[in-house]
C-alpha cells in the first residue's frame, strides 16, 4: 500500500475514534437529562433523604458533570464499565457474552446472506429486465416488505411445530457443541437473511448497472468477452465501493437491530439485554450498550470507507 | 360405565394404553373429553410419581435485570425458580390451608401478639449445612432491615423481634395478628443459611432442586438435591429447567413442538386454540387476582358516593368476562376479595348491570358532563377494550365517560395511584387481612381509591387480634360490605390463571394461589413414563 493510501486510512481511523469520543459524550449527557436521578431510580419510592443523600455521596453523584464524565470514560478505556445497578452484576462480564452471542447471529447472517446477495445481484444483472432478473426482483422485495415478527411466526409455524426440523426457542449457553448452535440460530438467521438480502442485492444490481453504462464496458463488449465475464471482471470491481456500503450497512443492522428476533427466537443477545435495562431505568448499562453500538457502527462504516479507498484507483494512485 | 372408565384410565396411567385411545374410547362411552382428561389426570395422580428426566417450563417474566435475592424478587420467573431451590417456614395449599415446612408446628399466646414456631430438624442446606433456628433469625433480620429493600419489608414492619429459644423461633409482634403463619409463606422469605447475609445472591436453600446455572432472563436449571428431607413428595424429575420466553407467540410454539412440557400465561383469547392441539392440557384455576376500576374517594367528582354507586351500577360484569376474560373468571362484586379466600362469606348480594339505578345515582349526584377514565394496555391484559366496553355500557345509562389511554411506560408511577379514576390489577394476597391491609387501610401506601373510613380501619385491627374463626368471618363480612357499597373500587372481574401442560406433564395440582400450579409445578410433577 502506498504513502497516500496510509495516510487516508489513518485519517479515517483517527476520525472514527474522534467520533466515538464525541457518541461517549453524547450518551452521558443524554442519560444526565433525563428525568430522575439514579439514586432515587436504586432506592424507589421508600428512599429516605437521608439514604438518598448516602447513597449520591458514595456513588459520586454530588460531583460536577465533567468530573463524572471523565471517571466513566477512564473506566472505559481501562475495560472496567461498572456494575448494574438493578442485579449488581459486573457490566463487562454480562455484556461480554451478550455481545459474543449478537456477532455470533450477525456473522452466520452475514455469512449466507451476503454471498447469497451479490450472486443473485449478478445474476439478475445478467439476464436484466427478463424473467430471472424479475423473479429475483420480486422475491427479495416481498421478503423484505414482510415484517421480521410476520416471517418469524411463520417459520416457527411450519419449520419448528409442524415438520420438527429447527428448534423455535434459539437459547444459546456456554459450552454448547458448535453443531447443537447452529441448528438453534437456524431459523433466527433465516428471518435475518430475509430481511437484509433485498436491500443489498438491489444495491449490488444498481450499482453494477450504473458501471454498466461506461464506455468501457462497450469496448470489452466489442472485444467479444461473454456477458458474465463482462460483469465478474469488469463492472464489479468498479461497483465495490457502493455496494460494500449499503453490506456495512446491513452488518450493523444485524448487530444493533435486531430485537424483534431475539424475542421471537428468545435469542439471548445485545437487544433484549438493552431494553431490560432500559425499562429498570439502569443507566450505566444503558451507556455501556449505547457505546458498543456506536463502536460497531463506526467501526463498520470506517472499514466501508477504506475498502473504498482501496479499491479506487484513483485514490490509490493520485497524480 | 364409570367402572370401564376407571379401568381404563388406570391402564393409560401404567402405560398399557394411549392417551388417544383413552380419549377415543371415552367419546365412545358419551363422555366428555375435558372430564376424561381430568379422569385420566386423577388416575395418574393415583399411580404415583415417575422419578428422574429433565422438565422444562417455558416461562414469560424474567429479564436480565433479575436477581438471585430473594429481597430483590418481583417476577414470575426469578419468584418461580425460587420456590424450587428454597422454602419458607410453611407453605399455603390449594385449600388455603397451612401446611407445615421448615416450621413444624406453630402457636400463638391467647392475644395473638407473640407466635413460636417450631423449627424442622434434620434439614440440610445445599452447601451441607445444617438448618437451623439461627438461620431463621438471621433471615427475618435480613429482611427487616430497611436496607435490603426487601419485597417482603411490608410483611416485617408489624414485627417487633424476632429471637431463637432453643429449637424455636419467637415472634414478638407490635399489633396482634392472628394470620402471622400465614405472612411466613412470603416467597421472598426463603430461609437462607446466615439469612444470605454473607451473600444474598448465592442461591443456596432446602429445597429440593439445588441451583446449577442461573442465567438471568434466559434459562435458570436446578438439579435434584440428593439430600431433600421431603424427597417422597417434591422434586421428582432429576433435573429442572425454566426457559425464559416473554412472547406469548413463542411460548405456545415451544410447548406445542416439545421443547418445553409446560408454560404460563395463555392469553385467553387464544386458549380455544390451544386447546385443541393434540396433547396439550390447558390447565386453569380460579384465583385471588382481580382487574379494577379505580376511583379517589376524596378527589372530585369521585368524593361523592352516589356518583361512585352509579359508576358501579353502570358496569355490565358478565359481559367484561365474557369478552375480556372469554369465560376464564368470575365476576366481581367491587370488593378485592373471592371464594378463594379463607373466611369468605358467599351470602354477599352480588351487584349487578342495572342502568336504571345507575342513572338514578348519577342524577342523584349531581355530577356534570364526562367522566375521565384513564387507562393503558399495561394495566391489564385487555385493559383497553374493557375501558371501552365499560364506556358503552356506561352510556346506555346516560353517564358520558371518556376514555383516555396513556403510554404504557410510566403507567405505575404516573397513573395509577396518582390519576383519580384509572384501570389497574391486584395479584391477591394470601388472606383478606393482608389485602385490605395493602390496599384499604387509610394508612396503606398502596391505598389506591383513597379510602378512609375509621370504622373499617378499626374492625380491620380488631380482626387480627381475633381467633375465633366465626367472629371474624362476621368482620370480614362486614368490611366487604362496607367497601362494596362506600368504596372507590370497582371490581368486574376475578381472572384465572391460565397455564398449559404437554401429554408428558403428570402431577399437576389445581393450587390458585399462584399460576404454575402455586408456584410449585417442577417440583410437584413429573414427566410420565
Amino acid at each position: 500500500m502506498s504513502g497516500p493510501v496510509l495516510k487516508l486510512v489513518a485519517q479515517r481511523i483517527a476520525m472514527g475514534l474522534l467520533l466515538l469520543l464525541a457518541v461517549s459524550v453524547l450518551i452521558f449527557a443524554g442519560t444526565q437529562i433525563l428525568p430522575g436521578d439514579v439514586a432515587q431510580s436504586i432506592l424507589g419510592q421508600s428512599a429516605t433523604p437521608e439514604a438518598l443523600e448516602n447513597l449520591r455521596r458514595d456513588m459520586g453523584l454530588n460531583d460536577p458533570a465533567y468530573i463524572r464524565y471523565l471517571h466513566w470514560l477512564g473506566g472505559i478505556l481501562t475495560g472496567d464499565l461498572g456494575t448494574a445497578l438493578s442485579s449488581g452484576q459486573d457490566i463487562a462480564s454480562s455484556l461480554k457474552g451478550r455481545l459474543w452471542n449478537t456477532l455470533f447471529l450477525a456473522f452466520w447472517a452475514a455469512v449466507v446472506s451476503i454471498p447469497l446477495a451479490i450472486a443473485l445481484g449478478l445474476l439478475a444483472v445478467r439476464y436484466r429486465n427478463g424473467w430471472v432478473d424479475k423473479i429475483i426482483s420480486g422475491l427479495g422485495l416481498a421478503s423484505t416488505s414482510l415484517p421480521e415478527f410476520f416471517t418469524g411466526y411463520l417459520l416457527i409455524y411450519f419449520v419448528a411445530v409442524r415438520l420438527q426440523w429447527f428448534p423455535s426457542v434459539s437459547t444459546v449457553y456456554d459450552g454448547m457443541p458448535l453443531g447443537e448452535r447452529l441448528s438453534a440460530i437456524a431459523l433466527p438467521v433465516t428471518v435475518l437473511t430475509l430481511v437484509v438480502l433485498a436491500h443489498m442485492m438491489r444495491m449490488t444490481r444498481a450499482a453494477i448497472l450504473n458501471v454498466m453504462q461506461s464506455a468501457y464496458i462497450e469496448t470489452a463488449e466489442l472485444k467479444g468477452l461473454t456477458p458474465f465475464q463482462i460483469i465478474a471482471r469488469h463492472a464489479f470491481p468498479n461497483a465495490i465501493a457502493p455496494i460494500v456500503n449499503v453490506v456495512m450497512l446491513n452488518l450493523a443492522f444485524l448487530v444493533v437491530g435486531v430485537v424483534v428476533v431475539e424475542v421471537i427466537f428468545v435469542y439471548p443477545g445485545m437487544g433484549q439485554y438493552l431494553v431490560d435495562h432500559v425499562a429498570k431505568r439502569d443507566v450505566p448499562v444503558v451507556q455501556a450498550c449505547g457505546l458498543v453500538f456506536a463502536a460497531v457502527y463506526i467501526t463498520l462504516n470506517i472499514i466501508a470507507d477504506i475498502v473504498a479507498i482501496v479499491s479506487n484507483p484513483r485514490l490509490r494512485h493520485p497524480k | 360405565m364409570s367402572k370401564e372408565l376407571d379401568y381404563l384410565s388406570r391402564k393409560v396411567a401404567r402405560g398399557h394404553l394411549s392417551r388417544r385411545d383413552f380419549l377415543g374410547r371415552a367419546a365412545a362411552l358419551g363422555v366428555t373429553t375435558v372430564f376424561a382428561n381430568s379422569l385420566l389426570s386423577s388416575a395418574a395422580l393415583a399411580e404415583g410419581p415417575v422419578k428422574g428426566g429433565t422438565l422444562k417450563a417455558g416461562m414469560q417474566g424474567g429479564a436480565s435485570t433479575d436477581s438471585m435475592d430473594p429481597a430483590t424478587w418481583q417476577s414470575q420467573v426469578p419468584y418461580k425458580f425460587g420456590r424450587q431451590w428454597g422454602e419458607q417456614l410453611v407453605e399455603i395449599q390449594a385449600d388455603g390451608t397451612l401446611n407445615p415446612k421448615l416450621a413444624t408446628e406453630w402457636g400463638s399466646t391467647p392475644d395473638a401478639k407473640v407466635w413460636t414456631f417450631k423449627i424442622r430438624k434434620g434439614v440440610q442446606f445445599h452447601n451441607g449445612k445444617e438448618m437451623t433456628a439461627d438461620d431463621v433469625v438471621a433471615t427475618m433480620e435480613r429482611h427487616s432491615d430497611a436496607n435490603s429493600k426487601s419485597g417482603a419489608l411490608g410483611v416485617m414492619k408489624g414485627i417487633d423481634n424476632v429471637k431463637k429459644d432453643g429449637d424455636t423461633v419467637v415472634f414478638t409482634l407490635k399489633e396482634a395478628n392472628a394470620d402471622l403463619p400465614f405472612l411466613m409463606d412470603d416467597y421472598h422469605l426463603m430461609i437462607q443459611p446466615n439469612g444470605g447475609k454473607d451473600k444474598p445472591t448465592a442461591g443456596i436453600g432446602t429445597g429440593p432442586y439445588k441451583v446449577v446455572k442461573d442465567e438471568p432472563g434466559v434459562r435458570h436449571i436446578g438439579e435434584k438435591f440428593a439430600n431433600y428431607w421431603d424427597g417422597d413428595k417434591r422434586g421428582h424429575a432429576a433435573q429442572i429447567e425454566i426457559i425464559v420466553i416473554n412472547d406469548a407467540t413463542a411460548r405456545t410454539a415451544a410447548l406445542q413442538s416439545g421443547q418445553v412440557h409446560m408454560i404460563n400465561r395463555v392469553e385467553p383469547k387464544i386458549v380455544d386454540l390451544v386447546k385443541r392441539v393434540p396433547g396439550v392440557t390447558i390447565q386453569n384455576v380460579a384465583g385471588k387476582g382481580h382487574y379494577v376500576f379505580i376511583a379517589h374517594c376524596n378527589t372530585a367528582p369521585f368524593n361523592n358516593n352516589d356518583l361512585r354507586l352509579a359508576l358501579k351500577y353502570a358496569m355490565n360484569r358478565e359481559d367484561m368476562v365474557q369478552k375480556i376474560l372469554r369465560g376464564y373468571g368470575s365476576v366481581g362484586n367491587d370488593f378485592p376479595i373471592n371464594k378463594a379466600y379463607p373466611l369468605f362469606s358467599d351470602d354477599i348480594e352480588q351487584r349487578a348491570y342495572d342502568p336504571d339505578k345507575a342513572a338514578f345515582h348519577f342524577k342523584k349526584s349531581g355530577h356534570d358532563g364526562a367522566v375521565l377514565l384513564r387507562t393503558s394496555d399495561v394495566a391489564f391484559p385487555g385493559a383497553i377494550d374493557a375501558a371501552q366496553l365499560y364506556q358503552q355500557s356506561a352510556a346506555k345509562a346516560g353517564i358520558k365517560i371518556e376514555v383516555k389511554r396513556e403510554p404504557g411506560d410510566g403507567y405505575w408511577s404516573e397513573v395509577w395511584n396518582k390519576q383519580p379514576f384509572s384501570t389497574s390489577y391486584w395479584g391477591g394476597r394470601p388472606t383478606q387481612d393482608q389485602m385490605y391491609s395493602t390496599a384499604y387501610l387509610s394508612t396503606a401506601d398502596w391505598n389506591d381509591t383513597r379510602f378512609f373510613n375509621e370504622k373499617f380501619d378499626k374492625t380491620l385491627i380488631a380482626a387480627r387480634a381475633e381467633l375465633d374463626p366465626a367472629k371474624r368471618k362476621q368482620m370480614y363480612r362486614d368490611m366487604s360490605v362496607t367497601v362494596r357499597d362506600e368504596g372507590g373500587v370497582i371490581v368486574p372481574m376475578f381472572n384465572d390463571f391460565i397455564d398449559a401442560t404437554s401429554a408428558k406433564v403428570g402431577g399437576w395440582v389445581k393450587d390458585g394461589n399462584q399460576e404454575m400450579s402455586g408456584g410449585y409445578a417442577l417440583s410437584r410433577c413429573w414427566l410420565n413414563a
